[in-house]
Formats: structure tokens, sequence, C-alpha cells
């Protein structure tokens, strides 16, 4: 009896030391390993599709934090074919300068005016799904933007009876994007333009198009994109090319600098989807840049 | 027979008691301070997990990258894509022993200075590091804090020339949690 009580109490002794041992060494490890797992109803929201809120010419994927005020200032030069004399283009800059702002995370607007045709435009953006990972999974983001471009370049024959509305255009673009791993980011962009005034009785009022851009990082801080717009046929307009462009973010703190060469010389969606004139084949080429700064102006929470 | 069973049911009890004597947080605050002439930068992340078993004086933390809130969100952007590198590391971590525990009594109330040895791995770079901790028992709660520096180039975080002046070389983490007994 009594020797049986010895076993129990010495089998009672290890248990207990065995439990006492795993508990405050080896295990402390896995204990937080199980607390983080328990973590995991939270979400993962991908950031930084795209290190700006435009690709090139067209919008990216990504918006302006609340509160932040992004000022952006985009130049287009003259065709490079133009050679020496111009210094390929470089002595013809087109210019649109524009302020973005974030509303909210998903909700940003923009306005900015451009030299070519004199034309002030407008935007909202809404990000309507984000990419995520956790306990949300979206595969994708999906941002509409709906926009407004208002021509004040003077009427071509003044003496006709010219109406107000023929100087609107409208956008319609939807971008669905995924960053696929921390370097690669593509999106896909349908866009529906629809212009009040054309200058062919026979040409369409109404032009669609998409579009298909992505990135590939080459540094933490220096991206290639490439961004192209086919214009359904059928709707196009009399001499007008599809937009190709190829181009560099270059990410330093504040500023995002993006060098770029493209055959459309407009920078509102109106212009480079619907009216490049410019072809690569014939060197129709402009050199351009967008110099983006931001402040935070507002609060974030 | 008597004897024995005292013994037993003291040795079972007292095993009860030491077993349940863990230290557990889910919201630790571990915030980041980087100061500069152009630039004071700070961030605070309220979801760290700690551990600490006062038998052995281990002590352990765990943290999420993404986690950690700017007021500015592209500071916060950058800090994960460009010098964290998030989502290929996505947390650091510390485990290490509190070398004096014997001083702290974690059933009397009372304030004690204590120093922490161990591994911190940050950026997936691990070093050693010893800093002080103040560990606070108050009504059976136990909080604990630490503030202490660390290197960006000890955790081979890199910063380009063109914001170098806006980045300190050395930054200020502040630790403070408040434990319940696990």
């Amino acid at each position: 009896m009594k020797c049986l009580k010895l076993i129990f109490l010495f089998y009672v002794l290890t248990a207990a030391t065995q439990i006492f041992a795993q508990d405050s060494t080896a295990s402390l490890l896995s204990i937080l390993e199980k607390e983080m797992e328990q973590n995991k109803d939270v979400t993962f929201y991908t950031t930084a599709t795209f290190k700006t809120t435009r690709l090139i010419n067209g919008h990216s994927v990504e918006n302006v934090g609340k509160g932040v005020l992004d000022v952006k200032v985009s130049h287009r030069f003259g065709n490079i074919s133009e050679g020496f004399y111009e210094l390929f283009g470089l002595d013809k800059a087109s210019m649109r300068a524009g302020f973005d702002y974030g509303i909210t995370k998903n909700i940003m607007i923009g306005v900015g005016r451009s030299t070519f045709q004199k034309t002030y435009d407008g935007f909202i953006k809404v990000k309507i799904l984000q990419q995520s990972r956790g306990k949300k999974n979206m595969p994708i983001t999906l941002s509409y933007i709906p926009t407004i471009a208002l021509k004040t370049i003077h009427y071509e024959d003044p003496k006709i009876d010219n109406h107000f509305r023929s100087r609107l255009s409208y956008s319609h673009q939807l971008i669905i994007g995924r960053k696929f791993s921390d370097n690669t980011s593509l999106q896909l962009m349908p866009v529906f333009i629809h212009q009040n005034l054309v200058t062919l009785a026979r040409e369409s009022n109404d032009i669609f198009a998409i579009g298909i851009g992505g990135r590939q990082k080459i540094s933490k801080r220096v991206s290639l994109n490439a961004e192209y717009y086919y214009v359904l046929p059928g709707t196009r307009l009399n001499g007008t090319n599809n937009s190709l462009s190829l181009g560099f973010d270059i990410e330093t703190g504040g500023h995002v600098f993006q060098l770029h060469f493209t055959n459309s010389q407009g920078m509102n969606e109106r212009t480079f989807i619907a009216d490049t004139k410019g072809r690569w084949d014939k060197g129709d080429i402009y050199f351009g840049f967008n110099i983006s700064r931001v402040f935070t102006i507002g609060k974030k929470n | 027979m008597k004897i024995l069973t005292f013994i037993l049911i003291s040795i079972l009890a007292g095993t009860q008691a030491i077993h349940a004597q863990s230290y557990l947080t889910k919201n630790g605050k571990i915030s980041f301070f980087s100061r500069t002439d152009i630039e004071n930068i700070d961030a605070v992340n309220n979801q760290a997990v700690s551990v600490i078993t006062p038998q052995t004086g281990s002590i352990a933390f765990s943290v999420l990258i993404s986690g950690f809130l700017f007021k500015k969100s592209l500071m916060q952007e950058h800090f994960n894509e460009n010098y964290m590198e998030s989502t290929k590391y996505p947390k650091a971590g510390f485990k290490g022993t509190i070398s004096d525990i014997s001083k702290v009594t974690f059933t009397k109330d009372g304030t004690y200075n204590v120093s922490v040895t161990g591994d911190l791995n940050i950026h997936n770079v691990t070093n050693k590091v010893t800093v002080p901790a103040v560990i606070m028992v108050k009504a059976g709660k136990v909080s604990a804090n630490a503030t202490f520096k660390v290197k960006l180039e000890d955790y081979k975080i890199s910063v380009p020339k063109i914001v170098e002046d806006n980045i300190s070389k050395t930054i200020e983490i502040k630790v403070d949690c408040n434990y319940d007994p696990r």
C-alpha cells in the first residue's frame, strides 16, 4: 500500500515538473505564436500596388491617403523627331497642373488644368474593392473614376452658333488591379468616353477603349511602367491612334518623379485615350514627366 | 500516511500555482521615434503580444510590422514597403530573460528595476541586446516598460542618401505592456 502511494507521489511529481518545464522555457514562443494566430481575424490590405495615383498618363489603382494633398505638375514636350533644332521637342512644352485630395481612404477628388486646348478637368476616384488577405480575401482592387473635362480654347469659328455644351466631354473608367508580388502589379482599365461635339458627322460621340498597364519594380525606389489603351474599332476618331507609353517611377520620400515616352500629348482621359495623334513607328514620340509632391494637411483619423 | 497525503496535496497545489503564473498581453504598446533637425517620425503599435514567465524570468515579444500606425499614410507605406519589407519579414520579435528576476516578487505590489537580455529580431536580423526595464506589480496586475535605442544599420535597414537627413540613424523604441495572469 505504502509502496503504491510512493509510486503515485513520484508520478505526480514528475508530471508536474514536466508541465512546469514545458510552460516556462521552449513553449514561450509557441504561446506567442498561438496568440498571434488568434489575431488572424484581421485583414491585411495590400498597399503600394503602384507608387502614385497615375500610372503614366492614366490613373493607377492607387488613391492618396485621407487628408493628403497631392500636387501634380506634368509636362509633355514636343515631338522627339523634330531633332536638334527644337532640342528633341524640349522647346515645346505642354503642361498640366493639378491638385488631388483624399477625402477618405477610398475616395479622392482632383482638379487640373492643361495648356492643351486650355482644358480644365475634374474627377472623383472611388475605391470599391481593395485587394486583401487574411480574414477578408480579395484578389483585386477595383476603382471607379468618372471625369469631366472642359475645353476653354476659343471656338474655332466664332461666327457660327456655338454651344457651351460642345466644350464638355466625360469619361467613365473602371480599374481592376492586382499586386502580384512586391515587384509586379498589373491593371486593366475599361473606359467609356463621351464627347458632346466631334469634328465630323460620321464620327462617334461615344468611344470605348480598354487599357492595360503594369509596373515592374527594378529597385526599391524605381519601377518600370507601361500603359496601353486600345480604342475599339468603329468608335475611333479620324486620324487618331492607340496610346502607348513607357516610363519610370522614381520615388524619393514625399516626391515621385515619373519620366516617360509616349505618343500622346494630352493629359486628361479624353485627350490621351481618344485624341492621340502620334504614332511610335513614325517617330512621333513625346518625352514627358510628372512630378508628384504630397502634403499631409488633414487629420488622418 | 497523513504526512504523505499532506505532502502530496501541497505539491499538487504548488504545481497548480506555479503553472498559472505566467503573464500575457495581446495589446502591448510598442512605439518608436526618429528625431532629426528636419522632421520627427513616430509610429505606434498597440497589438504586441508578450509573455513573461516569472519562475525562469523568460520574456518574449512578437509584433506585426504592418500594425505600426503613422500620422502620415505615405510614411506608413514607405515604412512597410521600402524599409522594413513587411511582406517578406512580417514580424519583429524578442526572446530573452530578465536577468535579475529574483528581485521581483510578483505577488507583492512594487516597482522593480530590472535588466533584460536576449535576442532582438527586426527585419530578419537578430542581435543580442541588454536593456533596462521596469516591472510594476499592482493589485495582481503586472506591467512592464522599457525604453532603448537601436541602430538602423545593425538591422540592415538602409536609408537612401536623399532622405538621409530626415531619418535618424538611431531609433528610440518604447515598450509599454500591461499583463494579465494566464
